[in-house]
């Protein structure tokens, strides 16, 4: 058996979406570097303000999922934030989070980062300490404000956004852990050297040995081991790096495309990385019924993929009214032009 | 804002940490070691929901010296449902949008940075509130 599952029983007790209010059209990043001619991959990406950034998206996806959980911040053992855009290169983006939400001093606060999946890294960190018994309650983010480097296939869709999540015992929660799988290999599929702004990728070569090998080859593993198959399923949520990329993967893994809709979002807010999957699946729970089993596989270039099967219990009903619907946030929008656009994300060189 | 400020005000400024007054129940913001309502001594933390009304306003256009990169924002006085006055900037908003009686909520943003290799501080700002579990 390679799949993880604790010996105490876990779940999602309180989950939080955050997306900022601004859009960037994707038509705007096609009429200036090619005078319209590219298509976009998504309609438009969120975009955060000026007084944003991975640690206050955090925060406020943190409030969500500590208000849908009903606890004391103060039962947190844990807060642990993954990201690849810390606005501190040393200096840990979990102590403000967790100080900010009233967790501290009784807590282990740290970053986490494994590109797009660092999310998902501290879902099963968290599942691990709260299934060893070590604490009952962790608070699991992911949260970035991606950059993508101007004229690159990547700035149509480099997003801002987050969600977090508050692993707690089974009993107390909105959906229970049935199991987990990790699966990665060393892959140089896209990388940010150290002190530079933007990352570099290896275009095409992001897709079959990297995204799909991985979120494929993890999916799979953990439906065979727990004996289910795509129709088991009521909803998926894959890693969302474009419309195209979770829509083959879904297909060739058995799923229907009326089974990854609900947590579809990249082709309104872009791709949102270590909060991209994660985000979906507020999306999904905020629809989701008792009783319904969902399926999330996150991707992180580097490359691997973490996969959760989840059961849905009664006590989503009542909690999902707690905290504003993922909805509300996609609702919010301001639309902004490439000029506010490269204010906003601090591209413009002031000398 | 120096470094042993702002670690000292950490908690008002990231969580609207306030404090009740043990003697005649009023709730202090900022917190403050007398209560300006009844003179006695004011030391129990009472953290703040966060919510509350624009009382009145003004769109900044020439910021003091750290917050230039913001212009314009919006700055207002916000009367928290608890009773406390605050002053703080508005975010999330344009400034056509905002009127006084405005319901608001209270957003950890960043407020200003000691330059690219300094320190960032966080604190409360306001915005129009969302409604809980409504898509809207």
């Amino acid at each position: 058996m390679t799949i993880m599952k604790p010996s105490r029983e876990v779940g999602i007790a309180g989950y939080g979406a955050y997306l900022p209010r601004y859009r960037l059209p994707g038509s705007e990043v096609s009429r200036v570097w090619s005078e319209g001619e590219d298509e976009s991959p998504v309609v438009e990406k969120a975009v955060a303000g000026l007084d944003e950034d991975a640690v206050t998206m955090a925060i406020e996806a943190a409030r969500n999922a500590i208000a849908r959980a009903g606890i004391r911040p103060q039962q947190l053992r844990a807060v642990w934030v993954g990201s690849e855009s810390k606005p501190y290169a040393v200096k840990p983006s979990g102590t403000i989070v967790a100080q900010a939400i009233g967790a501290t001093p009784n807590v282990t606060a740290a970053d986490w980062e494994f590109a797009c999946k660092a999310g998902t890294e501290t879902m099963q960190a968290s599942f691990a300490l709260v299934g060893s018994g070590m604490g009952d309650y962790a608070l699991a983010i992911g949260a970035d404000t991606a950059q993508g480097r101007p004229n690159d296939a990547l700035e149509y869709t480099a997003a801002s956004g987050g969600a977090a999540y508050v692993i707690g015992p089974r009993e107390n929660s909105l959906a229970y852990l049935e199991g987990s799988y990790s699966f990665v290999s060393d892959t140089p599929d896209f990388y940010r050297r150290a002190h530079e702004h933007y990352p570099r990728h290896g275009g095409r070569f992001t897709g079959d040995p990297a995204y799909f090998h991985h979120v494929e080859g993890a999916a799979r593993h953990l439906m065979e081991e727990l004996g289910y198959t795509a129709k088991d399923y009521a909803q998926a949520v894959l890693h969302q790096p474009n419309p195209k990329f979770p829509a083959r993967a879904a297909k060739s893994l058995g799923f229907t495309p009326a089974q990854i809709e609900t947590g579809l979002l990249v082709g309104r807010v872009g791709n949102t990385y270590a909060g991209s999957s994660i985000l979906g699946l507020t999306a999904v729970l905020d629809e989701a019924s008792p009783g319904d089993r969902i399926l999330l596989v996150s991707f992180g270039s580097g490359a691997g993929s973490d996969a959760f099967s989840f059961v849905v219990t009664d006590l989503i009903t009542e909690r999902r009214r707690k905290a504003p619907a993922t909805a509300t946030y996609l609702a919010r929008r301001r639309e902004v032009d490439y000029a506010v656009y490269a204010r906003y994300r601090n591209k413009l060189l002031m000398h | 804002m120096h470094i042993p400020r702002q670690w000292r005000t950490r908690d008002q400024r990231l969580s609207l940490m306030g404090e009740v007054c043990p003697k005649c129940g009023v709730k202090l913001f900022p917190p403050r070691d007398v209560c300006p309502e009844c003179s006695g001594p004011a030391k129990e933390p009472f953290a703040l929901s966060g919510r509350g009304a624009v009382y009145s306003y003004s769109t900044v256009y020439h910021a003091p010296e750290g917050y230039e990169s913001y212009v314009p924002y919006t700055v207002a006085l916000v009367r928290l449902e608890e009773g406390p006055m605050v002053t703080a900037q508005l975010t999330d908003v344009d400034k056509e949008q905002v009127a006084i009686g405005m319901p608001v909520e209270m957003v950890t943003r960043k407020i200003a940075e000691d330059g690219e290799d300094g320190a960032i501080l966080y604190g409360y700002k306001f915005r129009p509130a969302l409604e809980a579990g409504a898509a809207c």
